[in-house]
């Protein structure tokens, strides 16, 4: 096994997803199983390659700082779990 | 019934029949298959049967294009506004779009109807369609049988005859995977050809939208109005785009194809083997020379398109949260809890082991170790293809290691399910283009061909398949429970 319960409980609260308690080990033993697959990455050295993370090399594009969205708030705000007076509700953060 | 957008476009020309009559005809077919098949998560009958009317409205007025009045399957990961965008996920079941994907928007344009939403794993993250919120799709060819994956709901609903076209987006092989596995024809185009606005996101440097259909000739067709420069995705690609139907016909000899040792080694199925190259024997007769080549690091795709994957998508699904849109946990005491239950109980498990890879990828400490490492092996893939295609036009290998496997046999087994993707998975890396065409069966269930262009040559890969369509009728064949 690469990972343990408890790294596969802090790898989860990283990605803020409630696991239950009775699968959690079978997330750590599939987990571990696709972390041997990708260790196969190490068969080869690459080091001074440098890192392509855009597959045609290609660089962010820019535009001119122009207003192009119109306000759509009541629209996007039909579709929100819980709203009031424009604004999404969620249970209170602060004491 | 097999008809393909082409013969149906020249139908319509004709005034053989309506948009409405072809499109009710086809809406009779989904309510008749579809409890089978589970192809659709949304059947959009009152819109489709509205523009419809409309496309034939517009010509009567003497304005139709070639797509006025097509109706077309779309993958249930493209936004569409007014209408429910699940991605096959609990998390968004209830989430209605408020606006189009640049994709839909353009059919839209064009005067194509949209007959509905087709089913697929859950955020595209599977290689059979069992991962959806919805329940998997039957393959048409055998219902037992996975259809592939991710866009498993659209490449059935082509083979099945419940739509003449569909679109699907491929971020490892989604397109591809599924079209041959349902013996349909589909081109994964160049990353950046298609707008990814409104294309949910998964591997944002990976995903590709692309279509599917029965022939080369109807795949030119619809990527003829999917392609092209989108300001509002930030890697559209302002390459020109040509007219893809015009150099269709155009002769293959000469044609330089080459075959990597590797895509025909141990792990493929020798069945499918046999079926390639028959294939390759059809097209050496139309005058295309063959030789082989090597991509030597083809076997650090897997692995390297997961921690790469995986990655992305867990920055990318970091947006589900229970608080703008789509699900929310009932009774969350906090808002931790709230972000916490609502994404565990929305999401899947495979999405969950995806977000947790890639989040632990990505973390402090092993960042170097997994995605620094995945991007330079990125880069040696590429490098692979663009030494090969120093010496040949195309590569042709077959699209899967084996034909469609029994729905449940992979499941328990994430890794096994990833090694299907072992020959399509390198082109997203590499950003190229391929395609996959129907070249043959083995014991009853569909072979697919794989071929794969260099950047921006959808043009050779669809004349290529093209050729080989005139010449064949693999891909005209139909499954005797659906004709």
């Amino acid at each position: 096994m690469t990972l343990k319960t408890e790294d596969v409980r802090n790898i989860a609260h990283l990605a803020r997803l409630h696991i239950d308690e009775d699968v959690l080990e079978q997330y750590v033993a599939d987990l571990s199983s696709i972390l041997d697959l990708v260790d196969q990455m190490n068969q080869v050295d690459s080091s001074g390659v440098a890192p392509l993370s855009n597959p045609l090399d290609a660089t962010q594009r820019l535009r001119d700082d122009n207003v192009t969205e119109s306000d759509q708030r009541d629209k996007f705000q039909q579709i929100a779990p819980d709203v009031e007076a424009g604004l999404y509700r969620v249970p209170k953060v602060i004491e | 019934m097999a008809a393909t957008v082409s013969e149906i476009s020249r139908g319509l020309e004709a005034g053989e029949f309506s948009s409405v009559e072809i499109t009710q005809e086809y809406l009779e077919r989904i309510d008749k298959h579809n409890p089978t098949l589970n192809c659709f998560i949304s059947v959009t009958g009152e819109i489709a049967l509205e523009q419809a009317k409309t496309a034939d409205t517009v010509r009567a007025e003497g304005n139709a294009d070639r797509l006025t009045g097509i109706p077309l399957a779309h993958k249930d990961l493209f936004c569409t506004d007014g209408v429910r965008t699940s991605c096959a996920s609990r998390i968004l079941d209830n989430f209605i779009a408020p606006y189009d994907a640049t994709v839909i928007e353009k059919f839209r344009a064009a005067g194509a109807v949209m007959l509905g939403k087709t089913n697929m794993d859950e955020f595209a993250m599977g290689s059979s369609n069992e991962n959806s919120y919805y329940g998997h799709v039957a393959n048409p060819w055998n219902i037992s049988r996975v259809p592939g994956g991710s866009s498993g709901g659209s490449a059935a609903a082509v083979a099945a005859g419940l739509a003449p076209g569909a679109t699907g987006t491929d971020t490892g092989g989604s397109i591809r995977q599924p079209a041959a596995l349902c013996g349909v024809t589909g081109i994964k185009p160049t990353y950046g050809r298609v707008s990814r606005y409104g294309m949910i996101a998964y591997g944002s440097s990976l995903d590709q939208g692309g279509p599917f259909a029965r022939s080369a000739e109807d795949c030119a067709l619809l990527l003829q109005t999917m392609a092209g420069f989108d300001q509002r995705d930030s890697t559209s690609s302002e390459e020109a785009v040509p007219d893809f139907s015009a150099t269709l016909g155009e002769s293959i000899e000469g044609l330089r194809i080459g075959l990597p040792k590797e895509y025909f080694a141990e792990g493929l199925d020798g069945k499918i083997a046999g079926v390639i190259e028959t294939a390759i024997d059809e097209l050496r007769r139309l005058g295309a020379e063959i030789c082989d080549i090597s991509l030597p690091n083809t076997g650090l795709s897997i692995p390297t398109y997961y921690v790469i994957a995986m990655a992305e998508c867990s920055s990318n699904l970091s947006r589900f949260d229970g608080v703008r849109f789509g699900y929310r946990c009932d009774n969350p005491v906090d808002l931790e809890d709230l972000y916490k239950r609502s994404r565990g109980e929305g999401f899947g498990a495979e999405v969950k082991r995806r977000i947790m890879i890639g989040t632990y990828a990505l973390s402090a400490g092993y960042y170097d170790a997994y995605y620094l490492k995945a991007q330079q092996l990125r880069r040696l893939i590429k490098q692979d293809f663009q030494q090969a295609f120093s010496e040949v036009d195309l590569i042709l290998g077959p699209t899967t290691p084996e034909t469609a496997f029994s729905i449940g046999a992979k499941t328990d087994d994430p890794v096994s399910m990833y090694l299907q993707d072992i020959y399509t998975i390198s082109l997203n890396l590499a950003g190229l283009p391929g395609m996959s065409l129907p070249v043959g069966f083995s014991d009853g269930l569909p072979v697919g061909m794989q071929l794969i262009g260099n950047y921006f040559d959808e043009a050779r890969l669809l004349n290529t398949a093209f050729a080989y369509q005139q010449v064949s009728d693999w891909h005209l064949r139909v499954p005797e429970a659906f004709k």
